[in-house]
């Protein structure tokens, strides 16, 4: 623990000196610093999170305000985790996690392990690919729908181009096939440039004088990649998965444009579930106890996913 | 004696490396250059098969964006004479008239006042905050920083339904006060991180030498700490007006007439049969141009920036 420096100047200073040194003690000064932030949070993230957790043991709904609101219990817990839909919703989630981290992963990594082979120009070219990433997902998810048209779309012309299918013959949005492959794509091609930065940066944490070593040692260049390179990123690229990962978990913006959860409910992942049933349906008490299961998945997996990052970095 | 080193790759490795990372951002590249370009393009030039690469660039996008058009007949077009502005002309050719101004310019400046509310807000909470953080015992001070990180876990979806409620009980659905401080609650994690590690950088040296010239604790914070913090507060300050300014979720859930944001108003431009793409790319093209050119400007402290501030380089 850092030892508060104003009480080491005290300590060297003659006693008048100090007292008038300290004027507001640090305490108070601490307090008028950290409380506006804790008091805005809690009022605009943890109250309306109390209230969510209130809300989702009633059947009460935002569009019938009259009504008399009933406490059912844990009825819509009940009904959620035994809801049909609900359980192909948590699969089109877990479909476009894993394949995003997957593909973002191996892509980052072997754009970061190219960048850092240090060729002219990198840091341009580097910049260049980071843009996407900082662009807001509605928009960009907006424009991707034109993209993905068929026949005027560029990315059907591109794929049409490359592989000499008819690009009118597919419709990435429109086919419950192609759809979630769609989101995968744009995901990937907005977030790859994250995972890379990441591990850039765990790439050039590795000090050279480690792999002189091995070469002294005679150890192959396949073997210093598995026992050096690999080791020493892993715990940047895990800490890249776990951002993705909550994230992802989240994702509204980007896929409510690209796709609107369709074609049926194909590429209704949680998020946009979530909002159908509390803005559309209006079922504000169900609703609710689906917004606190989220909450407390993204919780405990993000808690359990923690602790093995520890454990990885202390080795 | 040859400079030859074990951890240096060979010209033939950065050679070969070289060509697929340029490979990749032209591709990644290409859809970006691709809404640009459209922006420019006439509404047949951005629908035409195959998709056009040259073209002649037309400002039609642009006026579309901007303005609100009727149809109206030859005669009609007759008697109103010769048209008074370039843009007039533009849209003439197509037999409309301008009919008034668009919603774009109201969007876009909620927009620009949202984002930098929130900016200052977020700023002066958070740097008061990180400075308290870095240098003060704050009881439970571990438990305190990861609550304000755990605040960023939850989906906007998750909490929009009773900030919907309190919003409309406090009347502040739909103005710009309540996105400001919606705006500012969602980005203080992210401030408050960053700021700290900033701040942790300075020498608490500096601070001491301040204190015992006779300096008072907010002297040497206003004098010394906010001046040697200046990079970081601004680095800072523009992801967080980055990430107000892209936010979506919130901005269609709750605001729809007078406080609403750019984001939810693009993707609704819709032009005579379907959606009018010159013009959504234009909408585009201005929404995202200056987050680009502010991407570059902040290269050196991206990374920082993404993770809050757990990778330093």
């Amino acid at each position: 623990m850092l030892h508060s420096s104003i009480d080491r100047v005290a300590h060297a200073t003659p006693p008048a000196v100090a007292q008038r040194i300290r004027g507001l003690s640090d305490r108070a000064i601490a307090w008028i610093f950290v409380a506006p932030s804790i008091v805005l949070l809690l009022a605009i993230n943890i109250f309306p999170l109390i209230w969510t957790i209130r809300l989702s043991f009633t059947n009460f709904r935002v569009n019938r305000p009259n009504e008399p609101v009933q406490f059912v219990g844990l009825r819509n817990y009940l009904n959620i985790l035994t809801d049909e839909d609900i359980w192909l919703t948590m699969q089109a989630t877990a479909h476009f996690l894993i394949w995003t981290i997957v593909l973002q992963v191996l892509i980052g990594f072997s754009l970061a392990y190219l960048i850092n082979k240090k060729f002219r120009g990198n840091d341009l070219w580097t910049t260049l690919i980071v843009l996407p990433m900082m662009l807001s997902p509605a928009v960009v998810g907006n424009f991707w729908t034109f993209l993905y048209q068929p026949q005027i779309g560029l990315f059907n012309y591109a794929v049409g181009f490359l592989t000499g299918a008819d690009p009118s013959s597919f419709s990435m949005i429109g086919d419950t096939s192609l759809a979630p492959w769609a989101i995968i794509i744009v995901d990937t091609w907005m977030w790859t440039p994250f995972v890379m930065l990441i591990c850039l940066a765990g790439l050039r944490s590795i000090p050279n004088s480690i792999y002189e070593a091995a070469e002294c040692d005679r150890a192959s260049n396949w073997r210093q990649f598995w026992t050096i390179t690999i080791p020493m990123v892993l715990p940047f690229l895990m800490l890249a998965i776990l951002f993705r990962g909550i994230e992802n978990f989240k994702m509204f913006d980007l896929v409510v444009q690209l796709t609107g959860g369709g074609p049926g409910s194909i590429t209704e992942l949680t998020s946009i579930n979530l909002k159908r049933e509390a803005f559309e349906k209006w079922r504000t008490g169900y609703a609710s106890a689906y917004a606190v299961i989220l909450f407390v998945t993204v919780f405990g997996l993000a808690s359990i996913y923690v602790k093995a990052l520890n454990k990885v970095k202390q080795r | 004696m040859s400079s030859y080193s074990v951890t240096e790759p060979s010209a033939r490795q950065k050679w070969f490396a070289g060509t697929l990372v340029v490979l990749y951002a032209v591709i990644t590249i290409l859809p970006l250059l691709w809404i640009i370009g459209t922006s420019f393009k006439s509404p047949s030039d951005a629908i035409a098969y195959p998709p056009k690469t040259f073209f002649q660039p037309t400002l039609e996008g642009y006026v579309n964006l901007f303005t609100t058009r009727t149809r109206v007949t030859e005669e009609q077009l007759k008697q109103m004479g010769e048209p008074t502005t370039w843009y007039d002309r533009l849209v003439r050719k197509d037999g409309l008239i301008i009919a008034g101004p668009s919603r774009f310019t109201e969007r876009f400046y909620n927009s620009v006042i949202i984002g930098f509310g929130s900016t200052v807000l977020c700023i002066v909470l958070g740097t008061a905050a990180a400075y308290a953080f870095s240098r003060f015992k704050v009881p439970l001070k571990d438990d305190l920083l990861f609550f304000i990180l755990s605040t960023r876990m939850m989906p906007p979806i998750a909490v929009a339904i009773p900030i919907f409620l309190m919003f409309r009980s406090l009347g502040l659905n739909d103005t710009h006060a309540g996105m400001i401080l919606l705006y500012t609650a969602v980005n203080l994690s992210l401030s408050v991180w960053l700021l700290k590690g900033f701040i942790d950088e300075i020498p608490i040296e500096y601070e001491e030498a301040a204190l015992i010239d006779g300096y008072t604790r907010f002297q040497a914070f206003y004098k010394v700490v906010l001046p040697q913090a200046a990079t970081g507060i601004a680095s800072t300050a523009i992801f967080c007006l980055i990430f107000a300014w892209n936010e979506y979720a919130f901005a269609v859930l709750l605001t729809s007439g007078t406080a609403q944001t750019a984001p939810p108003f693009i993707p609704t431009i819709i032009g005579v049969g379907g959606q009018d793409w010159p013009a959504v790319a234009a909408g585009a093209t201005l929404f995202l141009v200056p987050v680009m050119v502010f991407t570059i400007l902040l290269r050196k402290h991206l990374l920082r920036g993404i993770t809050f501030g757990a990778v330093r380089k």
